[in-house]
């Protein structure tokens, strides 16, 4: 398809002839068509094409080194594309409010600032009122189950306390699309779990399009909505499955056979990405 | 807690101690003539009758303000020039061989060429110890600016924050540990230069000026209680440059 014909139905020229004017299926936030990117000539993308759902969370998997991060940090505006065309709801990301989670929650806080400094911070940018803002905080702060003080300095914290602070900080702009990059392969198992279901259960009220890259493939399912499964490189989809576990989850899912299931199904498929090459 | 703190001064004691008794010693023994090694209860007698009375703590403060000012200069044009260079990675590199070449030349090796710029006065040993200690400010600074975090950066970015809030708001902050270790060394460098030069570039006081004459006067107690107390002042520099340090940049080291 080239960009002419992906004009909306509405706006077609009548008496045209396109079979689907339709190119991306109701319910849809993000668009990813004809993606492009190369490392010193080595192709990572070579015309990927995605959907990803609005308010919905999508987890992405696939074998190391497949261009997972390189995803998100594309779609998130970090990294430039090559070619292609990434957008939201029509928008581009310079017009799109985003939240982003960074691995490395020690250095993506700010040491100088408190916690609730560190929070603040976003509101500041956007040149929010002192009384506004902490109603925003506030109003956050309540959908957290939080057993610290947000006065003390991200380095006086735990880990789990930095990420979950660095999670504050991102959700605190009311973001359209929240990125998080493996955040929290550097926890933990047992803080990873108590983190996956604070995560679960933010996003859920919230209703955030969240976008997630995870490692740990029990993590993805979790999660997720969606897994997206990629293959080495260059990507391609190795598979883009439904979760449709129902929520909240908790640590009984993991034990659940439909997610033993498809869990099951997922390792398959990784395994065939990881074989194929 | 309390306890602890009280052994921790108490070993910090011992060293000290032990170097007056063995310097103490070594004098009643005999060891070495009184000539070149006065008694130390001596020497300090000669610190507390200078200070009272000889003209010890005009010195002082001269040396102390000389010392300031060469800092001040240093620091006002390293900083923001720091950061400059700092940014710009390709600016650096081209001026990188410079700033190695004068960092490695001896600051006393200008001495000569200064005192023709500058005169015989005050300001040319000021210059010459500002020279030296705006070089290490200078390095410092750039050298912090570009080991910022670049996930710092990249999450202000992702918040929306334009170049210059990033400028303001992170690399800041981000380059201040490593501008306090340029700093400290600064004044440490400042002190050195401007104690040579009150020594050799003519001068009518200072801690410089007292340890030469009291090496040509033969002096001995004054020279060794001037060279304490120039010790003192390096030290207590430092002392309160790492306390400021401690206070400014609390993460210091922690993230």
């Amino acid at each position: 398809m080239t960009l002419a014909q992906r004009t909306p139905a509405e706006e077609a020229p009548a008496g045209a002839s396109y079979p689907d004017l339709r190119w991306f299926p109701p319910g849809t936030h993000i668009t990813v068509r004809g993606l492009k990117k190369a490392f010193d000539g080595n192709p990572v993308y070579v015309g990927f094409d995605i959907d990803l759902p609005k308010g919905k969370i999508v987890s992405v998997f696939g074998p190391n080194g497949c261009g997972k991060s390189t995803f998100i940090n594309m779609v998130a505006g970090l990294l430039p594309i090559d070619a292609g065309q990434i957008l939201f709801e029509g928008k581009t990301i310079a017009e799109t409010r985003i939240g982003y989670v960074f691995q490395n929650y020690r250095e993506a806080l700010f040491p100088w600032l408190r916690a609730i400094d560190n929070i603040h911070y976003p509101l500041r940018l956007m040149g929010i009122g002192k009384a506004e803002r902490e109603r925003r905080i506030e109003e956050l702060v309540a959908g957290f189950d939080l057993k610290f003080d947000l006065h003390r300095y991200p380095y006086q914290m735990s880990g789990g306390q930095q990420q979950t602070v660095s999670i504050m900080r991102s959700l605190v702009i009311e973001p359209e699309v929240l990125f998080l990059d493996e955040p929290f392969s550097a926890l933990d198992y047992e803080m990873t779990l108590i983190m996956r279901d604070q995560l679960q259960k933010v996003l859920v009220a919230r209703g955030v399009t969240t976008v997630l890259v995870s490692h740990d493939l029990e993590e993805a399912v979790y999660l997720a909505d969606k897994v997206l499964m990629l293959t080495r490189r260059p990507s391609r989809i190795a598979d883009y499955m439904d979760v449709d576990l129902p929520r909240p989850r908790d640590p009984s899912t993991l034990t659940d056979p439909r997610f033993i299931d498809l869990k099951a199904r997922t390792l398959e498929v990784f395994q065939n990405a990881v074989r194929a090459s | 807690m309390q306890s602890d703190r009280l052994t921790r001064y108490a070993w910090m004691a011992v060293g000290p101690l032990a170097l007056f008794l063995v310097w103490y010693a070594v004098h009643l023994a005999g060891l070495v003539t009184p000539k070149l090694l006065p008694s130390p209860v001596r020497t300090l007698q000669s610190v507390w009758t200078n200070a009272i009375s000889g003209g010890l703590g005009p010195d002082f403060l001269r040396t102390l303000w000389r010392t300031l000012q060469a800092f001040g200069i240093a620091a006002a044009f390293g900083v923001p020039i720091g950061i400059v260079i700092g940014a710009n990675e390709k600016l650096y590199r081209s001026i990188e061989f410079l700033i190695d070449f004068f960092r490695s030349t001896p600051a006393t090796a200008m001495f000569p060429l200064f005192m023709i710029i500058f005169g015989l006065g005050d300001f040319s040993k000021i210059a010459v110890a500002a020279f030296a200690a705006w070089l290490v400010v200078l390095f410092n600074v750039a050298y912090g600016v570009m080991n910022a975090r670049q996930t710092r950066i990249l999450a202000a970015k992702v918040m929306g924050a334009s170049r210059a809030r990033i400028f303001k708001d992170v690399m800041f902050y981000e380059c201040l540990p490593q501008t306090f270790v340029g700093l400290r060394t600064a004044v440490s460098l400042a002190l050195v230069v401007i104690v040579v030069a009150e020594m050799f570039i003519g001068s009518d006081d200072g801690l410089g000026k007292r340890i030469i004459d009291s090496q040509i006067t033969f002096d001995l107690p004054q020279l060794y209680g001037t060279i304490l107390v120039s010790g003192i002042l390096g030290y207590g520099l430092n002392l309160i440059f790492l306390g400021l340090e401690k206070w400014l940049v609390h993460w210091s080291g922690r993230a």
